[in-house]
């Protein structure tokens, strides 16, 4: 009988590295004991990480399924689990289990068409993935763009990925912003919506959103103005989870469960939930 | 078809409990409630228990796995445990179908080890419903208490007890029990039925329909301005929930013992303010909302997943054990239209 694995058995993982990105967020880099990459995962998808006493809370898996070798995490302080996280020290073990949820598709929808990326704060964690997964395969894409903003500078994640790798890249255009005016800045200062409708992009292309509720939602209506159609727009949304394979009943919006439904929604599909999200 | 006669119930329970645990109804100060059986144990003559049988397979609370810390170190302890075969008396056509409820939520992959290693070693002895209750409302969800499902159906008339072996279980457990029972003409039991159905008829609830709710009624009923009414005085207690047979939300949580880390599952609620809340806020602010939840969920959003099955199975324990006398009746009813009024 318990040949049978049990979804919510997790195994261990190590955190191999903590890479402090801005005052509250942290890239943690997860392996298993024997130094390898937990499991495959595809872009979009999402692991629940636990500290045994503490809790488990599910996270999106920041690193591209490209990268063999180990799996990140961009994690923001803002509760019991997180701050846990944040205080631990590199050869910490924690438990990992997934992966759970739908995926960007990458190899379908996405498939020949140009990119435009769209994050606020923390909301680059998912995109990350994605984003890297895009340039890994670069012939498969078109052009890609990604507009990236935050309150400050110093909350910017990722930031030097951004400028000594993706801005870099072939084909690859960065539009970084930030919310006011601050010294050591000399880019684009302003709201990510009206900085999106500012470089006004052209329609024929796939948009990826993630942020803030109240940035997608303004960046969401930006896109329209532009002439962009719901079904062209992706997002993925974030509710209490417990279980991560739709039984908990936690993440439950109208007949969809966001652990397994989602994360990952076209901004039509979620016309059709109940506005619970 | 097989019988026994009342006086010799004792020896048939004594029968089963030689071979596998049995639990059966019996009543108690605090109702009729579901315990293991001992020699003098009686069967309860209750309608139905206070707590569902969900417990069996979905326990309130259960230790899901046990953790060593030591340092950075993490040892993770697989605490599962094979479960015994057991036998679970007298569940009533409402209880029964609320299994198949729960089945399509923990069974599907997937699926959840601790609820199948339960299910998997139990066999359900049901009991037809000879004097339903005016709370009851099975028969809305096309449950019909005369002729329960399970693996072997009784029907206790006033000197018998007939039982009928509807699958290889229940098979199984007849035919060891062979020497104490005996073989028999159905007639009594479907004389039995009869008037079951005539008394279901006469029912207060006898008829309130759920044709107007169902797979993709979302839309229909959401928004409805109903809501605020009937959720007015919800006290957000979860009561409902709890004693429910098809509620199956639940909570993980951590136990630091001292000596290491328990970590549990335990009944949750949607009812309770905290279930959706996160540190990046809160989905569902008022108990308008999460009241709708509850209702929504059972009469369209697990039907729409669920071949258009109602995660509600008419039990009526919600509706004597609600303190402020809101269930899913007067909800129905509401936002139901014309055809429940």
């Amino acid at each position: 009988m318990f040949d049978t694995r049990e979804p919510l058995i997790p195994s261990v993982g190590v955190v191999t590295d903590i890479r402090i990105d801005t005052p509250d967020v942290k890239t943690f880099r997860v392996v298993t004991p024997d130094g390898k990459k937990p499991f495959d995962h595809r872009p979009g998808q999402c692991a629940m990480l636990s500290i045994p006493g503490v809790g488990e809370a599910m996270f999106s898996i920041t690193s591209s399924p490209t990268n063999t070798e180990f799996m990140e995490f961009s994690i923001k302080k803002c509760g019991c689990v997180t701050e846990w996280l944040h205080s631990m020290e590199p050869g910490q073990e924690i438990t990992i289990r997934g992966p759970y949820g739908n995926a960007f598709p990458v190899d379908t929808e996405f498939a020949g068409h140009d990119m435009l990326f769209i994050a606020g704060g923390i909301g680059l964690a998912p995109l990350r993935s994605v984003i890297n997964y895009c340039r890994h395969y670069r012939d498969r894409y078109g052009k890609i763009d990604i507009v990236y903003g935050s309150r400050t500078k110093q909350d910017l994640v990722d930031y030097q990925e951004i400028i000594e790798e993706w801005s870099k890249d072939e084909g690859v255009t960065v539009h970084l912003t930030i919310d006011r005016e601050q010294p050591e800045w000399d880019g684009h200062v302003g709201f990510v919506p009206n900085y999106v409708k500012e470089l006004g992009f052209s329609t024929d292309k796939i948009a990826v959103l993630c942020g803030p509720p109240i940035m997608i939602k303004f960046t969401l209506a930006g896109l329209q103005e532009l002439g962009f159609d719901k079904t062209q727009v992706y997002t993925t949304l974030e509710l209490r989870m417990k279980c991560g394979i739709g039984k908990c009943g936690r993440c439950n919006v109208g007949s969809k469960y966001v652990c397994k439904d989602g994360p990952v929604f076209r901004c039509d599909q979620i016309d059709e939930l109940p506005d619970e999200y | 078809m097989r019988k026994v006669s009342l006086d010799k119930l004792d020896q048939l329970f004594a029968g089963i409990a030689s071979r596998e645990t049995l639990y059966l109804p019996v009543d108690t100060a605090a109702g009729a409630k579901y315990e293991k059986w001992a020699e003098g144990k009686q069967l309860s003559d209750a309608l139905n228990t206070v707590r569902s049988p969900k417990d069996f397979f979905f326990p309130q609370t259960e230790n899901l796995m046990d953790f060593k810390v030591e340092g950075k170190k993490i040892e993770i302890i697989d605490t599962r445990e094979e479960s015994e075969d057991f036998v679970i008396f007298g569940v009533r056509g409402c209880d029964v179908k609320s299994f198949e409820v729960l089945d399509r939520v923990f069974l599907a992959e997937p699926a959840d080890t601790y609820y199948k290693n339960r299910r998997d070693h139990a066999t359900i002895v049901s009991m037809a419903c000879l004097k339903p209750a005016a709370t009851c409302f099975c028969g809305t969800f096309g449950i019909d208490a005369a002729s329960p499902e399970g693996d072997v159906v009784c029907h206790k008339t006033a000197d018998a007890l007939y039982l009928d072996a509807k699958t290889e279980k229940g098979e199984k457990l007849l035919a060891a029990l062979d020497s104490l029972t005996e073989e028999a003409d159905a007639a009594p039991v479907e004389e039995q039925k009869s008037l079951i159905h005539e008394r279901l008829a006469k029912l207060p609830l006898a008829g309130l329909k759920a044709d107007a709710f169902g797979s993709g009624k979302t839309d229909e009923y959401f928004d409805a301005p109903e809501w605020k009414e009937l959720s007015e005085s919800c006290l957000g207690c979860g009561t409902c929930t709890f004693v429910c047979p098809t509620c199956q939300c639940y909570d993980i949580k951590d136990f630091n013992t001292g000596h290491g880390v328990k970590r549990f599952r335990c009944w949750d609620s949607c009812m309770y303010s905290e279930f959706t809340k996160m540190s990046a806020g809160q989905p569902r602010l008022t108990q308008l909302e999460r009241f709708r939840q509850r209702f929504m969920h059972k009469l369209v959003y697990y039907p729409t997943n669920n071949d258009g099955l109602f995660s509600c199975v008419g039990c009526g324990r919600c509706v004597s054990k609600c303190p402020i006398q809101m269930n899913i009746v007067k909800v129905m009813k509401k936002l139901g239209g014309r055809a429940n009024v």
